[in-house]
């Protein structure tokens, strides 16, 4: 079967990461790594991979013969954003791991469905591709007037990027539980853990929901998505039933759902308790074969 | 000038013991009574500083900005200070404050994770406002490790950083270590400060510890009122520091009558060392943890000092609230399993 072929810029523990994932795909397959140090490991280790790597950028990328179909970007933001827009002239389909946003915010199993004609995709956080497929699940059966997530993640697995950034994190996963979950309000909360051995990411969901609403649905719903999500990340799953609380009158007469979530890794170059790190990278591989899956069938090609 | 500032939290960590119901009214009446008092920095915000309102932590009553705004209307000379949490408010929610009045701001961070607060504290700076940084948990690393997350504050921007021992578990002699190290990194470039708690009944101890360390900045609250066994009481820190001839600058008259005929009379739970918060103390547990660990216990039968310690045990940080429900249903859970295997 053909395959579409992917280039990944930003050769980091994030690059290295999405390679190992996507050299298990039978829709993806990655012709090139790039970035823009010489000295870069990163590069280092996808050549010996047998994957052609180099650090001339994606000038080099962009003067190949053969270009890509697929490009997965996990350098920064301010680098996405320079570079979407040649992407797009080149007529490659962008899959954006920064929080760049310059494309619409992609969930695998809520949402990407719309937007697989979309030039540029946005991988939202690590939190969001955590959560808000709960958050869908709830929103599909019963209306979600209120949802809240808290994520809490490992200090080793919080790069400088997240650090300098944490604000972004927060307005940005809140965006995406209302534009993606379906809330009608989203609030996101992160917290980082030194706690040594590292803590295994752990995320917990809070929907706001009607006092007669169906829980059984709902239940069922949540158990529904986890498979879902499962398909990609094998070590996402509930460590408790789903939870329901009586409406009280400081949640403005709602009942609630809380989700208790944990995010173990697949351990394939980052660690298994950087379940925030792998959501990333396994929601973008999700993405790509998805993707790659439709490019296939409209070419025909297969 | 005096010896010493002490910054009074009564409306802000006292929160959390009124499980975040403070009225206009009452914010109003503490402001009015500390400000002739004579405290330069009141501080009102959410318990869990701005944006908290939340499941996680609780929702407010009366939405914060409004509190604040009636702070900075109520205070003639006291400057009105909010928290804020990185990873729980953002700079949006410290920008609203500072549009209504607020002057300072109090930036808290996990100990070991002062760079989080790096855009907070430059923020905080463009508005003009006071910087003061909170270093949680201090008790978990050691003095000269604090000291280094000390300095990340201080180059951020941050004027005077805080030994924060939020599960009042340092002991007076960690408390002066600390101190120290802080006093002896930072110099001149920001002051230092010790946030106590009362869970092993040493907040006031070890304030006066802190004092003799080199700290200049002080926190309390009228009654204690605060999360786990409650803050330093501000009227005890301002009648001790007297005998001990430091000048806070404030009335000792008048903050013995904010606390008895104020405070006390709208306290629902006036905070003590019970079973639960000495155990916060003594395993080391975020001191805001306590309601929640009681309701936690309600809702699945089991002991919230068994909560408590298993937290402990688990490491968690402030903000980690959720967990709380996380261990209740593994205790429950657990004690199902012992009867159905007894059965």
């Amino acid at each position: 079967m053909t395959k579409a072929k992917a280039a990944i810029v930003g050769p980091g523990n994030i690059g290295t990461d999405l390679l190992a994932k996507l050299r298990r795909s039978e829709l993806v397959e990655v012709s090139a790594m790039v970035g823009v140090d010489p000295e870069s490991d990163g590069l280092a280790r996808a050549r010996e991979l047998g994957i052609e790597a180099s650090a001339e950028g994606v000038d080099w990328l962009l003067s190949q013969a053969e270009l890509p179909d697929l490009v997965f970007e996990s350098t920064s933001a301010r680098a996405h954003a320079a570079n979407a827009v040649r992407y797009a002239d080149a007529g490659i389909r962008a899959v954006d791991l920064t929080p760049a946003a310059v494309g619409p915010f992609a969930c695998p199993p809520v949402n990407l469905g719309q937007h697989l004609e979309a030039p540029n995709v946005n991988m939202i956080t690590c939190g969001g591709q955590a959560t808000i497929p709960m958050v869908h699940a709830v929103s599909r059966v019963t209306p979600v007037s209120y949802a809240e997530i808290v994520a809490s993640i490992a200090s080793r697995s919080a790069g400088p990027g997240t650090r300098a950034n944490i604000d972004e994190f927060t307005e940005t996963t809140a965006n995406g539980i209302e534009t993606v979950g379906g809330a009608d309000k989203g609030k996101a909360i992160i917290v980082l853990n030194p706690v040594d051995p590292p803590m295994i990411m752990r995320d917990t969901v809070f929907c706001a929901i009607d006092p007669d609403a169906d829980t059984g649905a709902i239940t069922d719903s949540i158990h529904r998505m986890i498979e879902e999500v499962r398909r990609y990340v094998p070590g996402y799953r509930l460590k408790a039933d789903p939870q329901f609380d009586e409406p009280r009158a400081d949640w403005g007469g709602k009942a609630r759902v809380a989700v208790f979530l944990e995010v173990r890794g697949n351990g394939d170059y980052l660690p298994e308790w950087a379940g925030n790190l792998d959501i990333m990278t396994a929601a973008a591989a999700r993405t790509g074969e998805l993707l790659a899956e439709h490019i296939i069938s409209k070419e025909g090609v297969a | 000038m005096t010896d010493l500032r002490i910054t009074d939290t009564t409306l802000r960590d006292g929160s959390h013991a009124m499980a975040h119901q403070f009225t206009e009214q009452q914010v109003r009446d503490v402001v009015g009574v500390l400000d002739r008092a004579g405290v330069q920095v009141i501080e009102v915000t959410h318990g869990d500083g701005l944006g908290g309102s939340s499941f996680n932590y609780g929702f407010s009553g009366t939405d914060e900005l409004t509190l604040i705004r009636a702070a900075v209307e109520e205070a003639e000379r006291a400057r009105i200070a909010v928290l804020l949490l990185p990873g729980v408010g953002t700079i949006t929610d410290l920008k609203r404050a500072h549009d209504i009045g607020a002057r300072v701001a109090r930036i808290a961070t996990h100990c070991t994770e002062a760079d989080v607060s790096i855009q907070h504290f430059g923020a905080a700076r463009d508005l003009g406002m006071e910087t003061v940084g909170f270093l949680m948990l201090s008790h978990r690393i050691g003095p000269e490790e604090l000291a280094k997350q000390a300095r990340i504050m201080a180059d951020a921007g941050c004027q005077g950083v805080y030994v924060v021992d939020s599960a009042g578990a340092l002991l007076p002699d960690d408390a002066r270590a600390r101190v120290e190290a802080l006093v002896a990194e930072l110099g001149e470039d920001a002051q230092v400060g010790l946030h106590g708690h009362q869970n092993l009944s040493l907040g006031v101890a070890n304030s006066l510890a802190a004092y003799q360390a080199g700290a200049r900045q002080i926190d309390g609250t009228l009654c204690a009122l605060g999360a786990g066994a409650g803050n330093s009481p501000t009227e005890v820190l301002v009648a001790a520091f007297d005998r001990m001839g430091v000048d806070t600058g404030l009335d000792l008259t008048e903050t013995l009558g904010a606390a008895a005929e104020v405070a006390l009379p709208f306290i629902t739970r006036l905070p003590w060392a019970d079973r639960s918060s000495i155990v916060q103390g003594h395993s080391g547990v975020y001191s805001s943890f306590l309601l929640h660990a009681e309701r936690a216990a309600a809702r699945y039968g089991v002991p919230s000092h068994e909560i408590l310690r298993k937290v402990g045990e688990h490491g968690y940080v402030g903000g980690q609230e959720d967990m709380i429900i996380d261990i209740a249903i593994q205790l429950a859970a657990q004690s199902s399993d012992v009867k159905a295997g007894s059965a």
